[in-house]
């Protein structure tokens, strides 16, 4: 056999046969599940006469839509009818099944891609699923970790299987580290950049080289967390120390003996020095400067110190076309540079960047300022109910407060708007979540994705800056 | 799930790259517990001038003229002709859900993302994938000619033009099979279930850490 990569090593390892039609079935160890892609798996479930395969491999949580304020009066709390029937159904379909939930009252409720590694649920070189694309944050675990639709929600609820063909292996290799200032949202960006939103379709991305090792858990779940908006289902981080360090002790992660044993299998998930790779891109973290978005795809980025661009200069007419719709729904022309764009509102928050470090940083930054008057609103919420109390015990929401942000309970909130935090149209905020689609913060919003620290510069100063003049 | 075998009809070209799901189904619709009633909303920012809301319906909203599939020689196109990287970004299902109920059974397109491609095939929407030198022509003849249709024959792979002739297109056999064929997918998987319980006992004795929460 040659040598394997990690992909290759997680694949083998729950590979259960090939299927008739000649695609493999995968077991599934995890199952996340949330209140908006999951009512009518379950329905489905019901209306076939099936059981839920095993019961334990399920984990839910109440997050897409969600309020992010009034949380005292849980589901009372939830003005949107139909938002409250997705919230109700989903406890219902938990106790009907007997699937543990962390509702919408409990204090580890959260944004599913934050509540399943704070918890410990997500271990390396299992498998996780979640109707939901940014499934790829988990991967950060040596985990394969993908994002599904709703048939095969209920497919796995039923088979414990996904089917799928295997994919190929990509490798992004970062060398050097990143400077003050510049973070594991910066070095995705400039990745997705680089390779565009379509560049590891059909690919499994493993992050390698010596400026992924110096990363956080926290920030290699950021880094995965927007694989899939370079096309990839999955991205991986092979396990080191301080994979190990971050699992110890939590909730859900083995102890005692489970935890040796555990132990001598995660050590063994990275790939062999000698395997080989379908695609490789390279980059250099220590040269990174931070990153905006300027357009309506998150390969759409440049650097804090350029312009936006100018379709006359385009490869092609397509690109052109593109280019064009872009500036103009974004309300901005070409050669704009980046530090003139001044904005209405702030969103710190999303399963990419609202963990307690991302808090942490942007705190930092706003600590003794204020908040710009331009700005409308300035959101900070957090990933879990648990970040939330870790940040108040810090001191950090008194920070938050004190400079003029609105401090919320945990969800996804305006990442993508589908609870009452939105954008009205023609509104342009500075958002550390993951997309920056047409409409995605509300309808006729418009969005920059950035890191927390940008997020928070730009809070104080109205418009788009360099933080690191400001550190 | 409903057997595919043949469409012909209206193509309606949608010349954008990087379509994400977020276009084609916008979440403030997302919010049902049933797989139905998403395609009023379908493309709803592009084919409405106003901003929508659960439970209005097109006739009482602004269109917005210009979008294409409001254009009158596009009605009940049943074939989108689109671009690159077609229904990147959110895994929602619903898009698919959308594109059937607004009465499409096929998107042609030089490239699909993954997750959305897998749902297609979920639901009897059949994505075929074609060179971009075609896709280009493609376009280029649905905008010399009004009401231009074409005819797809999954069985025979083969996509007929107006003129008589045809071309071939790819697919994967036992993709093709499932959607000929109208198969359900869990029993499918279910067949084997034997296996999978096989498997399982295995891997429980491997991971055991795995099971214990």
């Amino acid at each position: 056999m040659s040598a394997q990569t990690l992909y290759d090593k997680i694949w083998d390892a729950h590979a259960v046969g090939t299927r008739a039609d000649g695609q493999t079935m995968l077991y599934i160890d995890l199952q996340l599940l949330h209140e908006v892609t999951s009512p009518q798996a379950f329905a489905g479930l019901s209306l076939s006469g099936r059981s839920l395969w095993r019961v334990a491999a399920n984990l839910a949580t109440p997050d897409h839509n969600v309020p992010t304020d009034n949380r005292e009066l849980g589901l009372d709390g939830i003005e949107d009818a139909v938002a409250k029937e997705q919230v109700v159904t989903l406890d219902r379909n938990c106790r009907r099944y007997g699937i543990t939930q962390f509702d919408i009252l409990d204090v580890r409720q959260g944004i599913v891609h934050v509540v399943g590694p704070e918890q410990g649920a997500t271990q390396p070189g299992m498998t996780v699923v979640c109707g939901d694309s940014h499934t790829s944050t988990h991967g950060a675990f040596a985990a394969l970790a993908q994002g599904i639709g709703t048939s095969d929600v209920e497919h796995v609820m039923a088979t414990q299987c996904l089917v799928q063909s295997k994919a190929r292996n990509m490798r992004v290799q970062v060398d050097g580290k990143l400077t003050d200032g510049v973070y594991a949202k910066d070095l995705i960006l400039a990745i997705i950049g680089a390779i565009g939103t379509a560049g590891a379709t059909g690919h499994t991305i493993e992050y390698m080289g010596s400026g992924v090792s110096a990363l956080s858990m926290e920030a290699r779940m950021t880094l995965c967390n927007m694989s899939i908006e370079g096309g990839a289902r999955a991205g991986l981080v092979a396990v080191d120390t301080t994979t190990l360090e971050y699992l110890h002790g939590r909730p859900l992660a083995p102890h005692g003996e489970l935890w040796d044993q555990a132990h001598d299998y995660w050590i063994t998930l990275h790939s062999e020095t000698e395997a080989e790779f379908d695609l490789e891109f390279q980059i250099d973290a220590a040269t990174l400067i931070p990153q905006v978005t300027w357009g309506t795809s998150p390969e759409l980025v440049t650097s804090i110190d350029l312009a936006t661009p100018n379709p006359d200069r385009a490869s092609d007419q397509a690109q052109a076309q593109s280019l064009q719709l872009a500036l103009d729904y974004m309300g901005l022309v070409a050669d704009q540079p980046m530090t003139e764009i001044a904005l209405d509102k702030i969103f710190i928050g999303s399963c990419t960047n609202a963990r307690i470090e991302d808090l942490r940083a942007a705190a930092s930054v706003v600590k003794g300022r204020k908040v710009a008057k331009r700005i409308k609103q300035a959101l900070v919420v957090p990933g879990s109910g648990l970040v939330k109390a870790q940040a108040e015990a810090e001191g950090l929401a008194d920070v938050f407060l004190a400079a003029g942000f609105e401090w919320r309970a945990a969800g996804c909130s305006m990442c993508l708007a589908m609870n009452p935090d939105r954008l009205q149209p023609q509104e342009r905020c500075a958002s550390t979540s993951n997309r920056n689609f047409e409409g995605r913060q509300g309808h006729g919003g418009r969005t920059h994705l950035v890191s927390p620290v940008m997020a928070a510069a730009a809070a104080v100063q109205g418009y788009f800056v360099d933080v690191r003049s400001m550190l | 799930m409903t057997p595919f075998e043949r469409v012909s009809g209206i193509v309606a070209p949608l010349d954008r790259l990087n379509v994400d799901t977020d276009q084609i189904i916008p979440k403030q619709f997302l919010k049902s517990v049933k797989r139905t009633g998403f395609g009023d909303n379908l493309f709803d920012a592009w084919r409405f001038a106003d901003e929508g809301a659960i439970g209005k319906t097109p006739n009482e909203r602004r269109l917005n003229a210009d979008f294409v599939l409001n254009q009158p020689r596009f009605q009940d196109a049943r074939i989108l002709l689109a671009r690159r990287n077609f229904g990147c970004g959110s895994s929602r299902e619903h898009a698919v859900w959308a594109l059937l109920e607004f009465g499409f059974r096929c998107v042609i397109a030089p490239s699909f993302a993954d997750i959305f491609l897998a749902n297609c095939f979920k639901n009897g929407l059949l994505p075929i994938v074609l060179d971009e030198e075609i896709i280009d022509r493609l376009f280029e003849m649905v905008s010399a000619n009004s009401g231009f249709q074409i005819a797809v024959d999954l069985p025979a792979q083969e996509i007929r033009m107006p003129d008589g002739a045809g071309f071939e297109f790819v697919i994967d056999p036992f993709k093709k099979r499932t959607l000929v064929e109208g198969l359900d997918d869990i029993d499918l998987t279910l067949d084997h279930r034997e296996e999978i319980v096989a498997f399982e006992a295995k891997h429980r004795q491997r991971m055991p850490w795995v099971f214990i929460n």
